[in-house]
């Protein structure tokens, strides 16, 4: 059996797909794809394998673009990706999920969610969360009023939670009926008030493996940890990172106690790794210990900034990490986060990575 | 037959749509749904919620700025340009 393994880039200038093999040493690139748009998320569909990629042009607005041939051809549509006629005009979509049962999930901007059942071609609103009584006092993050992050319950359909800048994390237990926010225990240390029920900036945050009640968070306010379903949170940061501030995190795909972020020096103090010195953190005991990582990363003088979606991590054994930076690098390790090699060093602005392993 | 023209950024994204078509309709709404009838999912790449033309589309009928109420007659060219913005 041959395994291919594919990075998915998403850039301020369209898609990229990279493709290696199993030793992921090598890596060829293919792009810009998808007419060169913006590219905020790409995903594989379960149920198909098509990549999808969720994007938004600023001259022809949003769409989610389809591809069933490992991205050699494109379709796209933005049917019913809209708040009517009434609402305000949807600029971007920003993130994509598929639940268990098929269907998928939009994130877009100005925050709202929408769903499709015939897989990207038309998409309907989920109004519940647009209905949430907190909407009023939805305020944008410097990126904008966006739903970035979708992490889809395992095996219920019905459940699915969502993260927005700047409002927090949401969950619906009755497929999109109807949302309770998951934010205590989370600071919002820029208001007066720095304990809301909403108004948290969420910057990402990811499920344990087979533990779908267990959720690791990288706010803007430091690193958390929840133990029963986003119910309550508990601060990881002063564990031994060097920074509450850094925007990916990402989990291990089979060990629950496993995750990695990319610390960055402060929110107001350049957002770019820590006197210029990057360095992965990782940890394998549920944020109790980190461990830094810097092998095969500049030593100096490298103020690399990674965004949101940005870090990525393969189902290979051992698992392969991969950054994507504002400045086009894009870094990657076959050994679970602990030496690093640059793979590509000048594409466009990086906002998105997926990796993907194909068998066959 | 109103004649409508296209630009190469927005045909790229349709394989196969030719650039030039003529089109019966009395408004540049109207004239853009029935473009859509040929191309589907062409208007939605022009037109946002209001509805109104997206704001880095700028469509000219016979030389001058219209906007999506603005009347096309039988002889009437109606050139569909993306804004000079972006980076």
């Amino acid at each position: 059996m041959t395994t291919r393994t594919l990075l998915l880039v998403g850039t301020k200038k369209g898609a990229f797909i990279l493709e290696s093999d199993a030793t992921r040493r090598d890596w060829s690139v293919r792009g810009p794809l998808c007419e060169g748009w913006p590219t905020h998320d790409l995903i594989v569909e379960p149920t198909s394998g098509a990549i999808l990629a969720a994007a938004g042009s600023p001259w022809f607005g949003p769409a989610v673009w389809r591809s069933d041939d490992l991205g050699t051809t494109w379709s796209h549509s933005s049917a019913g990706l809209t708040y009517g006629d009434d609402g305000p005009a949807i600029k971007t979509v920003w993130s994509l999920a598929a639940t268990p049962d098929g269907t998928l999930l939009a994130g877009v901007e100005p925050a709202g969610l929408f769903r499709s059942t015939d897989g990207g071609a038309t998409w309907a609103h989920v109004e519940g969360l647009t209905n949430h009584p907190t909407r009023p006092t939805w305020g944008p993050g410097a990126g904008g009023l966006i739903l970035h992050t979708i992490v889809p319950h395992p095996t219920d359909p019905m459940r699915t939670w969502v993260g927005i800048s700047a409002v927090g994390v949401f969950e619906t237990r009755d497929g999109g009926v109807s949302w309770e926010p998951r934010n205590v225990g989370v600071r919002a240390g820029f208001l007066p008030d720095p304990h809301p029920i909403t108004g948290q900036c969420v910057h990402k945050f990811a499920m344990a493996a087979g533990e779908p009640d267990t959720l690791y968070q990288q706010n803007h306010c430091g690193v958390y940890r929840s133990d029963d379903g986003g119910a309550t949170w508990i601060e990881l940061t002063d564990n031994g990172l060097p920074s509450e501030f850094s925007f990916p995190l990402v989990t291990h795909p089979r060990d629950p106690d496993t995750a990695w972020v990319i610390p960055l020096n402060g929110a107001d103090q350049g957002r770019y790794v820590p006197d210029g010195r990057p360095a992965v953190w990782r940890t394998h005991d549920r944020g109790a210990t980190w461990i830094r990582a810097d092998e095969g990363l500049p030593a100096e003088h490298a103020y690399l900034t990674i965004l949101r979606e940005a870090m990525a991590r393969d189902t290979l054994d051992p698992v392969g990490v991969t950054f994507g930076t504002e400045t086009g690098q894009l870094w990657h390790s076959a050994d679970e986060g602990r030496s690093w090699g640059l793979v590509t060093d000048a594409l466009p602005e990086i906002w998105a990575v997926e990796s993907v392993v194909l068998d066959g | 037959m109103a004649v409508v023209l296209l630009p190469r950024s927005l045909l790229a994204l349709f394989p196969g749509a030719e650039r030039r078509h003529e089109i019966d309709g009395t408004t540049v709404e109207e004239v853009l749904v029935l473009l859509d009838a040929r191309v589907p999912g062409i208007r939605d790449r022009l037109v946002e919620s209001g509805p109104r033309l997206r704001p880095h589309i700028n469509v000219y009928v016979d030389g001058e700025r219209g906007d999506l109420v603005t009347e096309v007659g039988p002889t009437t060219t109606v050139h569909v340009i993306p804004a000079v913005s972006g980076g």
